[in-house]
């Protein structure tokens, strides 16, 4: 019997990043990941894919390695002075079948050929349907998981090339708001201990003044300071994200991955966390790159946005220019399907047919073409170009021209 | 009544802790406190749900008349509670509104406001036992009679459930069994439902049904099991399911919530025009004002276990009364609609195991006034289908009609 039990605990299907999580480090796994992100030695993800030999990330990270121990390179190109954070060419493959060796026979490509900057003190925002990558992206840029290829210039230096210790230096400054408010809280700590513990760590501030720090950070994001003594348990959603929210700025980041921060609250709360971000952007100089599925919100939030299809992106402009002329037909149609609050509004909607298909098998010439309604002969042979249409306004599609 | 009468009973053992210390904060119970609680709540419960299980009920019982016979749900002064060691948690608390024949009520508010619990009080599927239905009724049109659900023993309400209401949720792997394939679910609905009904009639009804939600290869699907089908896919097999037994009303709570806008579009494309087809209602439940705007024929905007604001869609799109339905229109942000800054509702939902008795909304109420500090507000009819639970809209006598 008691074997029985033991078995059907394990049917309990879990996440695979958690699984992962719990064979490196079966009794040490911090909840709160973002404090994990900045202390942890080595991240669990990355200690456990290293210790995979076949993967290819790991040798990327073992040349990354190498490649610190000289000076990182000059990259070919050279970098926008303006830009905080520059991504060139990034990939994150998933080994997606092993053959009988347990070597991968098929890759999942999560993220493939992303490029992008950001300018100081902007925002990105990055739309797509859900496993469409923009969570493996967002990881990938601050290596919570080390990428297959490509570059990530933060500052000018390229991230993936750093020692182990460079890149802990660096953590603070680059942190991650989660979508879940719920399970990126450590239940047994109090709120002002969490907010604290990574400060302490990288000894930002003199112990003597650690608590009127962590007081002031907590004022700042709106949480009443008798808070300090009580747990996240004790909170709602919004205030979760709050704490949460505190926990990344307390570590006075420059840049900050909001990975879906309000798509587990309810709309009321959603725009109290967004006015936070707003003003926590504007009095901190943050640069953000905010993921959301939700049109709107990434519509108000954003400087910029890129929009990602099956791993790439497929278009990337300014905020006010994708919105009023939208180029690549799957940006029309997300645009489109969007319902708009007014019941006299009579949208020409673009019903997309069929689901999105496997980034494992992804296909053919334009990943787009098996769902495209404007689809020709070429789009299923050959990739288009990622191209600049003016402005800054990148497309990739057949219906523009390719020379 | 009857859950009245054992209150006031059971008032002089278990309430004086409570009235003493009035709770602030559910997390902050002495045990003493809990266990006269729980006293008292397994006291109400046992009683409740005795009449709920009894079999040989006469039909008379629940027996009633629908007050528009145009109507195919009235819900009349619901209230469904839950009795926790914490307190009782009031979810819904005099919910009143109804649904038309051939119409789309949508039915929005905040997390936690009761949209559910209302829905499930109507299929009679409120977590038993601490959940249960304490006053008021549901009628519900069977065509030539009508039946108070409130009143209703369980063994006749499975009668009703899925041949004359069918719902479909959310999360669809909840309500789709993972061991059996979708034809199997699906003739089995229709076997159940169908008295006389052979396996070769019931599956091809199942397949109609699987085409008529827009699935391209039924005959394919039908052998799937859930796990097989992308989200979107399972939450048409939902829909077939509900649909195969031509159910007078559809509850859809929150049908489109986990899916992505393209695959959203696509269902409610499908919902919108199955409606067409079909001869029933639709109860759509979401927090998502777009596709209530959408979709809805009537809106209800719930707040706190209440109903705050009703009225048609473009009353309620155009014309929103309650400082609470301003402010959720306000807070989202709209494509192509440029705000400086979002507009929030200050504070928080009042704790539902300790309500004021005073209107619901009026610690985070910006427009509240001298008035505000009496009685809940009675509704206010400001046309005949529009009408609103605030004294801004209210008489002298805190009744009569507009002066605002
Ligand atoms: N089984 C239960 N036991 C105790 N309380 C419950 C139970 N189910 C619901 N409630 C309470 O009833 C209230 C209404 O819940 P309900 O599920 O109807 O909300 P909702 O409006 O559907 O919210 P959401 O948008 O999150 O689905 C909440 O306060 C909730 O905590
Ligand atoms: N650790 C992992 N192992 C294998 N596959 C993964 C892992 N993380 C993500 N994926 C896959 O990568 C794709 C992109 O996922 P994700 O970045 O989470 O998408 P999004 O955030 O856009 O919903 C999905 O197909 C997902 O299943
Ligand atoms: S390249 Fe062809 S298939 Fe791809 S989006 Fe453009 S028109 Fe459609
Ligand atoms: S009754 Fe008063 S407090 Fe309540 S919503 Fe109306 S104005 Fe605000
Ligand atoms: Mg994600
Ligand atoms: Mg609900």
């Amino acid at each position: 019997m008691p074997k029985r039990k033991v078995q059907r605990q394990d049917a309990v299907p879990k996440s695979e990043p958690q699984r992962e999580a719990e064979q490196a480090a079966p009794a040490e796994v911090p909840a709160n990941e973002a404090v994990q992100a900045a202390q942890a030695e080595v991240p669990a993800n990355e200690a456990v894919q290293a210790a995979q030999a076949e993967v290819p990330a790991s040798k990327e990270a073992v040349q990354a390695e190498e490649g610190a121990a000289k000076q990182p390179e000059a990259p070919a190109e050279p970098l926008d002075p303006e830009a905080l954070l520059e991504v060139r060419h990034l990939k994150k493959y998933f080994p997606a079948q092993k053959n009988f060796f347990g070597k991968p026979k098929t890759w999942l490509r999560a993220v493939d050929d992303v490029s992008f900057k950001i300018k100081t003190g902007t925002t990105l925002g990055i739309v797509g349907e859900s496993g469409c990558g923009k969570t493996t992206l967002g990881r990938t840029i601050l290596r919570l998981q080390p990428a297959t290829g490509g570059e990530v210039y933060f500052d000018g230096k390229d991230i993936n090339k750093l020692k182990n210790a460079e890149m802990n230096a660096l953590r603070p400054q680059m942190q991650i708001i989660f979508q879940d408010p719920y399970s990126s809280l450590s239940p047994r700590m109090p709120v002002g201990e969490i907010i604290g513990e990574a400060v302490a760590q990288h000894k930002l501030v003199p112990r003597s003044d650690l608590k009127n720090y962590v007081l002031d950070i907590m004022r700042r994001c709106g949480l009443p300071y008798h808070y300090y003594e009580r747990y996240p348990h004790e909170f709602s959603g919004g205030q979760r994200q709050r704490i949460c929210i505190a926990t990344a700025l307390a570590l006075q980041p420059r840049f900050v991955v909001c990975d879906e921060p309000v798509s587990a609250l309810d709309v009321s709360i959603q725009a109290q966390i967004i006015n936070l971000l707003k003003d926590m952007q504007d009095s901190m100089h943050l640069t953000y790159i905010f993921i959301s599925h939700d049109l709107s919100v990434v519509e108000h939030i954003s400087d910029r946005v890129g929009v990602m299809y099956l791993g790439s992106l497929v278009e990337y402009a300014d905020t006010d220019e994708i919105f009023r002329n939208p180029m690549h037909p799957y940006t029309e149609a997300l645009f489109s399907a969007v319902p708009v609050p007014d019941p006299d509004a009579h949208s020409h909607r673009i019903i997309l047919s069929g689901d999105i298909p496997s980034p494992v098998n992804a296909p053919s010439g334009c990943k787009f073409h098996t769902r495209c309604n404007r689809c020709m002969e070429i789009c299923s042979q050959v990739a288009p170009k990622f191209k600049d249409y003016g402005n800054g306004h990148m497309v990739a599609c057949h219906l523009y021209s390719q020379e | 009544m009857l859950f009245k009468n054992k209150k006031t009973t059971s008032s002089d053992g278990a309430q004086p802790a409570k009235t003493k210390a009035p709770i602030a904060d559910a997390h902050y119970l002495s045990v003493r406190e809990s266990r006269a609680i729980a006293k008292s709540n397994a006291r109400v419960i046992r009683a409740l749900e005795k009449r709920k299980k009894r079999t040989h009920v006469s039909e008379s019982e629940y027996l009633c008349e629908m007050q528009d016979p145009n109507n195919i749900v009235e819900f009349d002064d619901l209230r469904t509670y839950f009795f926790t060691d914490a307190g009782v948690s009031k979810a819904v608390d005099g919910v009143t509104f109804s649904i038309p024949r051939g119409a789309t009520v949508g039915v929005v508010g905040e997390s936690g406001c009761g949209k559910s619990v209302t829905s499930l009080s109507l299929m009679q599927l409120v977590q038993a036992p601490q959940g249960q239905i304490v006053g008021g009724s549901i009628r519900f049109n069977m065509g030539n009679k009508a039946y108070d659900i409130a009143k209703m023993p369980i063994s006749e309400m499975r009668k009703i459930r899925g041949k004359q209401i069918a719902m479909i949720f959310q999360e669809p792997m909840t309500s789709l069994n993972p061991v059996f394939r979708i034809g199997y679910q699906l003739d089995e609905m229709v076997l159940l439902h169908t008295p006389g009904c052979t396996k070769e009639q019931a599956k091809a009804r199942s397949l109609q049904m699987l085409e008529l939600v827009g699935i391209a290869a039924p005959e394919r699907v039908y052998r799937c099991y859930p796990h097989e089908l992308s989200g979107g896919m399972r939450q048409r097999v939902m829909i077939a399911i509900a649909l195969s037994c031509d159910p007078r009303l559809i509850i859809a709570d929150e049908p489109t919530t986990a899916l992505d806008v393209t695959i959203q579009a696509q269902v409610l494309d499908l919902l919108r025009e199955i409606k067409g087809k079909i001869d029933g209602s639709i109860m759509l439940i979401t927090h998502d004002l777009g596709v209530i705007a959408e979709m809805a024929d009537y809106v209800v905007v719930m707040y706190a276990g209440r109903v705050i604001e009703s009225g048609t869609t473009a009353e309620i799109f155009h014309n929103p009364l309650h400082p609470y339905t301003v402010g959720l229109q306000k807070s989202k942000p709209v494509v192509n609609r440029k705000v400086e800054r979002l507009y929030n509702i200050p504070g928080q939902v009042p704790n539902p195991i300790d309500m004021p008795d005073y209107c619901y909304f009026k610690d985070r109420c910006t427009r509240c006034t001298a008035r505000c500090e009496g009685e809940y507000p009675h509704f206010i009819q400001v046309s005949p289908t529009h009408r609103v639970a605030c004294y801004l809209y209210a008489g002298e006598d805190g009744k009569g009609g507009p002066d605002a």
